[in-house]
């Protein structure tokens, strides 16, 4: 029987649910549970619908496995629009205060969704799938574990789901990127730990016999993040049937321990998956090998080295000794090195095939993600110096730092790789329209751009505000007074956030069409000149 | 085989590249986190810190549920105009019981360490409740709703215990009336010394001036009340602290 | 274990260590006998779907 098991355990974990949502000790625990009750009941009748009694169709053992990868690019796409229409929900929240709808829709309860949903469900899925699909096609090998791959694509969604559902009913151990509850952190380690299986095991029965740099940074990704994530969410349940705990560590430690996870958050999550990524799509898309791949070593080894000693640079002029702060600053300055070597590494991909940028707008978004890796990686280590921390710190400067990374960078490298798949995946000829590429390209660049001067500027206003003395020697402006000044700026910000979603609504549309299987009719984009188009480039598939 | 083709083997084989790299990120980590766990100076001693009463603790699981700390850091700097706004600097010892910390990273308001008898009960009802009706310029939400919501006490020594078994130093007595120590501190009909032999300081009194139920206002205003003034500054010796 | 000790051991052998590393990283991804190898490695992407 097809999904027999699958259907016996799902039912049992079904079961466990409606149990904890009746015996549940704390009010938003037993909502919880009726979520995941109804969440795997609901799964369960649809592969109940879905059963078949026949033997099942021998797979071929050769051919790879796209399924759960088809599955994780509409994902990313999906997640990608919810977590930044949170986001500018979120930041006209900011401008205008009275939109909060207290208690479930408050800025403190969505900013977590917001920040989780475009990390960890809008970047976990692009992670998820363009490893899976990276991994199969450069060792030439199917996924190993058979349906393993569709345990982790689902059971990373119902983190996603639980993680979600969960901060709206108030249950977050409130520790920044780390929020999630005991139990959610406990299923989130399952899916790890068989995701790590999955994308080793399929390394291992490799027929290729070098380990393409991509996967390397893809492996590093995922054995971290469980290292980081078991670690740093040890903590005492109150009840085996109650949301809260508290966690393992206190005070100083507990600071550590958590900008040690979220510092590398960034760099492994945000970082490291995105430069497998990198190492992928770009030599794909240009159809050309990595710039060096000698550079590409140097920089896997001194990067994944050096990042996870940064994360004191978040925790400057605190409570944590001086001497952990000024170990975290140097690091910190020394990563801008690997990061640019990256950086360079990548870009170079492109030397010889320039006139690509102004024909593929595909091409042109990778750039660009990689233009704003190099900001954001220059960015980053001077705000770690702590003098330039002490006035940046607490500020919207930070904030504006993220999105840089992380729309410029993560999005940005995640829009192309999903450009890039997509036809692939369906096997359509191309995508249903590049011109549509093109007014992502623009929309989400002019909205970084706009996002990120935007908050550059309130961030140094608001640090030198609260600074400010007069000739008397009295502090100029009161808190509240700093915050009125920030009005303004919280409204182009918004603004700025919703030309980069309006982006992505375009590729989600985009997406679409070439799923049906559409093909817009339009002038193409223009055309290299001939005269500076060397003769044996070869056509481009989508021309 | 020469040292020199070593690398070659890792760029084969897979379970030496997880076990490398899994080396190389470890390192950082050791070295860091590992000392704050046993060098004596990480934390400095001073005098008055004691675990959270059980309001308290309450008050603070509500600052956590709703995600305070992301607009409200509860760290001073020692910067001049930050211990002018918010006073001293806040010491690595003052937080020691915090599981988790809440130390925060963004400023969209105030700095909280030790906004504890700044404001009168009645000002931090109304300003959780309707916050633009003291401070014009807040763009904080409303949290009206604390008012409505009874406290869900069950059994709160759970929550006791919990901590005291991540390290803070709940006594037995302390554990075995949780309960009752977290009614007395909200309703000032009972007897509070008990009480206040356990948790020095605290702060008693009906927070959010209903008296007929305990409500999450209560807690979370106690909790807010006594942030910041367990250590006694005047006794403080800034030299021995310093490290 | 005190401050002191491990302060005096990072700015000595901890350092001396890192830097080995550092050299030792660069060495063998550049020595001269990785540049086929390395190649082959970089067209594994270009080689088909």
């Amino acid at each position: 029987m097809k999904f027999g098991t699958e259907i016996v355990l799902l039912s049992l974990f079904a079961f466990a649910a409606l149990v904890a949502a009746g015996f549940g000790v704390d009010e938003p625990f037993r909502q919880h549970m009726w979520v995941l009750f109804f969440a795997v009941a609901g799964f369960t009748a649809i592969l109940l619908r879905n059963t078949e009694f026949k033997p099942a169709v021998p797979i071929d053992p050769a051919a790879f496995m796209d399924g759960p990868i088809r599955y994780g690019a509409v994902a990313t796409v999906f997640w990608g629009v919810v977590g930044m229409l949170v986001g500018v929900v979120i930041a006209l929240q900011l401008a205008y205060p009275d939109l909060s709808v207290e208690p479930w829709f408050n800025f403190g309860r969505l900013r977590p969704l917001h920040t989780s949903g475009v990390v960890f469900a809008f970047g976990g899925n692009a992670l998820l799938c363009t490893s899976l699909y990276v991994v199969q096609r450069t060792c030439r090998a199917r996924l190993f574990g058979g349906n393993l791959a569709w345990f982790v694509f689902w059971g990373y969604q119902l983190f996603i789901v639980m993680a979600a559902t969960g901060y709206l009913l108030g249950i977050t151990e409130s520790r920044e990127y780390a929020e999630p509850e005991w139990y959610v952190d406990l299923w989130l380690t399952m899916v790890w730990v068989a995701y790590l299986v999955l994308f080793l095991g399929t390394i291992l029965k490799r027929r290729e016999p070098h380990i393409y740099v991509a996967n390397w940074f893809y492996l590093s990704f995922i054995v971290t993040i469980a290292m980081l994530h078991v670690i740093n969410n040890l903590s005492m349940p109150v009840s085996f049937v109650g949301s809260k705990s508290y966690s393992a560590f206190s005070g100083v430690q507990d600071a550590l321990t958590q900008w040690w996870y979220g510092h590398n958050a960034v760099g492994f999550f945000l970082t490291a998956g995105f430069l497998g990524m990198m190492y992928y799509f770009v030599p794909k898309q240009a159809n050309r090998p990595v710039y060096s791949y000698r550079l590409s070593i140097i920089h896997f080894w001194a990067l994944i080295f050096l990042y996870i000693w940064a994360g004191p640079h978040h925790l400057h002029y605190t409570a944590l000794p001086d001497w952990a702060q000024t170990l975290g600053m140097a690091f910190s300055i020394m990563l801008w090195m690997p990061s640019w070597g990256g950086m360079i590494n990548g870009l170079m991909t492109l030397s010889g095939a320039w006139d690509k940028l102004r024909t593929d707008p595909i091409i042109r978004m990778m750039v660009m993600a990689i233009a704003f890796y190099g900001m954001s990686t220059f960015e980053g280590p001077m705000m770690s110096i702590k003098a330039v921390n002490s006035l940046s710190h607490y500020t919207d400067w930070t904030i504006g730092h993220v999105h840089s990374g992380a729309l410029g960078w993560v999005g940005m490298i995640s829009f192309g790789a999903i450009y890039f798949m997509v036809p692939k995946l369906w096997n359509r000829e191309r995508l249903y329209s590049l011109r549509l590429v093109n007014w992502h390209f623009w929309l989400a660049t002019l909205g970084i751009v706009v996002y990120a001067a935007v908050m550059w500027v309130s961030g140094v206003m608001q640090g030198l505000m609260w600074r400010e003395y007069d000739e008397q020697g009295f502090l100029v402006f009161s808190f509240a007074e700093t915050v009125a000044a920030m009005h303004l700026y919280y409204i182009m910000r918004a603004i700025g956030g919703a030309m980069y979603l309006s982006g992505a609504l375009i590729m989600a549309w985009n997406v679409t069409m070439t799923i049906l299987g559409y093909q817009r009719e339009e002038k193409p984009m223009p055309r290299p000149i001939a005269a500076v188009r060397p003769a044996r480039s070869g056509a481009r598939k989508w021309a | 085989m020469g040292l020199m083709d070593k690398h070659a083997v890792i760029e084969k084989n897979a379970t030496l590249l997880l076990v490398g790299s899994l080396l190389v990120v470890t390192i950082g980590g050791i070295v860091e986190i590992a000392p704050l766990f046993y060098l004596d100076n990480t934390i400095e001693k001073v005098e008055g810190m004691r675990p959270y009463s059980p309001l308290e603790l309450a008050g603070r699981n509500i600052y956590v549920r709703e995600g305070c700390y992301l607009c409200h850091s509860q760290m001073i700097r020692p910067f001049r105009d930050e211990v002018e706004r918010y006073g001293h600097y806040s010491l690595a010892a003052e937080s020691m019981y915090d599981h988790p910390f809440q130390w925060g990273s963004k400023r969209t308001g105030p700095d909280l360490a030790r906004v504890g008898d700044r404001y009168s009960n009645e000002w931090h009802v109304q300003h959780l409740v309707d916050p633009r009706s003291v401070v014009p310029e807040s763009i904080m939400p409303s949290y009206a709703f604390l008012k409505e919501m009874p406290i869900e006490v069950k059994d709160f020594s759970t929550h006791l215990i919990a901590n005291s078994r991540v390290g803070v130093p709940y006594s037995d007595d302390m554990i075995a009336s949780a309960n009752a120590d977290l009614m007395a501190q909200a309703d000032p009909n009972i007897d509070p010394s008990g009480l206040e032999a356990r948790y020095p300081k605290a702060k008693l009194g009906d927070f959010d001036g209903n008296p007929q139920q305990v409500s999450e206002m209560d807690a979370l205003v106690a909790y807010l009340q006594m942030l910041g003034t367990l250590v006694d500054f005047k006794n403080y010796d800034e030299a021995a602290g310093y490290r | 274990m005190t401050y002191n000790f491990m302060r005096a051991f990072a700015d000595t052998w901890g350092l001396l260590a890192m830097a080995l590393f550092f050299v030792g990283c660069i060495t063998f991804a550049l020595r001269p006998g990785s540049r086929t190898r390395a190649d082959e490695a970089a067209q594994i992407p270009l080689k088909d779907d």
